[in-house]
């Protein structure tokens, strides 16, 4: 089963967001996502500085199989990427809540969203997928 | 061999890896070592109407192993046909385009094409010369139909019998170590006998039915032996060292080693000259008249439009199958087989081009044009890169 902290916010389409103490967010691709990816070889990170709107493709993460694109689902400015996942993308497999987080985001439309969903209901979908 | 991956459109993978096996909503076919890959952890997906492990946690990992050490995959979904009779190598000089006339001794086997009369490809296989009245072939596991019903069609004028051996299931152990240490399993006699295989070669030892084969660039074994010692077997081999190894691994070692996909790199649309298979076709003797044949010579005379090379990418990103090839002067292609290289820590592909196609080439990747060379398969061979990983200085 599935790694799914409480402490996050889930997307349908198996991104994590994490609210920072400053109101910034963190965002990440789930751990059932890495595992249905399978080992990372490739991680493209937004430039800092770019401005997304919410539902934007900001990030492209491939493995082995296949090239996935990573939404945020927020709107904002990206303030931080981790780029030390072109040297290392298998980070996204072995700690996709922690070293393996893709983008800083500062929200431009505040931390909610009807496309946000707890862990709870997240756990759900994914069981819903036969993860 | 058979390249059936299930892709579906799940919401942020726009294209999902592999479609996870769910045995509440549908089952495949399942091999003697299906209760086994569940408990070792893999990873299952449908293959071909199968339930076959992909991964048992690291594809990546699984791959090294097998260029490094060894490591063992379940290929019993592939399709064993026993052929007898006395007229099976007249019977066989019909069906194939590569000549069983070269199977002089006992055990020797071949690889070839089967083709319809257009010359276009039924399925790639192997055949194993035993005895004048037995010959045992494998195909793929997604033809298996298609190709029983072929072979028993023409074999019926030879009046020889095809018997498919589904009972039995087939282990491929492959890595430098990998004789050294599946024949640790048997006596020393038999050992022995095992060890004594030349490739492409095969015996009945011990009750295994052992083949110095494989599909990943290295050396190793195919070992068929019965579904009920196949478990067994796969532990021994564990506890030894031998890696498990599932079909995402098999993918990247078979191309890196610049093997053709059935279903990928060729299939019945395409015939052997523009499939990288010239090779395996044997137009000498002329007297030989093999179903395909007069199409292969008409192909030939006019020269073959299309050829199948190997593609290795400089800039940062992965080749996959049905991306589209840019030749310089030439015209287009397209990928007929692409992947992440592990071992070369760079893309590297098959790719349908036109004739005369050589040098640089761009490759349309997810809407961006990257930069591609051509080269020779194969790319990996025995554990070592068999293509210049840097562009040359001065590209003609």
């Amino acid at each position: 089963m599935s790694n799914i902290p409480t402490d996050l916010q889930y997307t349908k389409s198996h991104e994590w967001v994490r609210t920072l103490p400053d109101g910034s967010v963190e965002i990440g691709i789930t751990d059932h996502a890495q595992h249905a990816l399978g080992d990372l070889v490739f991680v493209e990170v937004p430039q800092t500085g770019r401005k997304l709107t919410a539902g934007e493709a900001c990030a492209v993460v491939e493995s082995v199989k296949a090239a996935s694109d990573v939404y945020t689902p927020l709107a904002g400015e990206v303030i931080a990427a981790n780029t030390e996942l072109a040297s290392a993308p298998e980070r996204v497999n072995a700690d996709p809540y922690g070293e393996g987080w893709l983008l800083r985001l500062r929200p431009s439309g505040g931390t909610t969203s009807p496309e946000l969903m707890s862990a709870s209901d997240y756990e759900a979908l994914v069981r819903a997928e036969g993860g | 061999m058979h390249g059936i991956w299930r892709a579906g459109l799940p919401p942020f993978l726009f294209l999902r890896p592999w479609r996870a096996a769910r045995p509440e909503v549908r089952m495949g076919r399942r091999t003697p070592l299906y209760e086994l890959h569940r408990e070792l952890g893999a990873r299952m997906v449908d293959f071909g109407g199968w339930d076959m492990p992909v991964h048992y946690g690291s594809q990546i990992e699984e791959h090294h192993a097998v260029r490094r050490e060894a490591g063992v995959f379940d290929v019993s979904h592939m399709c064993t046909i026993d052929l007898r009779g006395e007229q099976t190598r007249a019977f066989l000089s019909r069906l194939l385009a590569n000549d069983p006339g070269k199977l002089r001794r006992p055990g020797k086997a071949l690889y070839s094409c089967m083709l319809n009369e257009s010359g276009g490809v039924i399925d790639d296989l192997i055949v194993c010369y035993l005895t004048e009245s037995w010959f045992r072939m494998v195909v793929n596991a997604g033809t298996r139909e298609k190709d029983l019903e072929w072979i028993r069609q023409h074999a019926q004028a030879f009046g020889v019998s095809v018997q498919e051996r589904a009972e039995l299931a087939t282990l491929a152990v492959q890595g430098p170590r990998a004789r050294e240490l599946t024949t640790r399993l048997l006596s020393k006699e038999g050992a022995a006998a095992a060890l004594a295989l030349e490739p492409f070669n095969a015996a009945e030892v011990e009750g295994w039915f052992i083949s110095r084969t494989g599909y990943t660039g290295e050396d190793g074994f195919e070992v068929t032996l019965s579904a009920e010692d196949a478990p067994r077997v796969w532990r021994e081999l564990n506890a030894l060292g031998v890696r498990s190894c599932g079909l995402g691994a098999r993918d990247t070692l078979r191309l890196e080693a610049g093997m053709n996909l059935y279903g990928s790199d060729m299939d019945e649309s395409t015939h052997p000259f523009e499939s990288n298979l010239g090779w395996t076709v044997a137009m000498e003797p002329a007297s030989r008249d093999f179903i395909g044949r007069a199409a292969l010579e008409a192909v030939r005379a006019a020269g073959s439009p299309r050829t199948l090379v190997g593609l290795v990418l400089d800039d940062r990103g992965v080749l996959r199958s049905h991306q589209k090839v840019i030749v310089p002067a030439l015209g287009t292609g397209e990928v007929t087989s692409g992947t992440f290289s592990p071992t070369l820590e760079r893309s590297i592909a098959l790719a349908r081009v036109p004739f005369g196609t050589a040098g640089r080439v761009q490759v349309d990747v997810r809407g961006r044009l990257l930069n591609a060379r051509v080269v020779r398969p194969p790319f990996v061979r025995f554990g070592r890169p068999q293509i210049p990983l840097q562009p040359a200085e001065n590209p003609s």
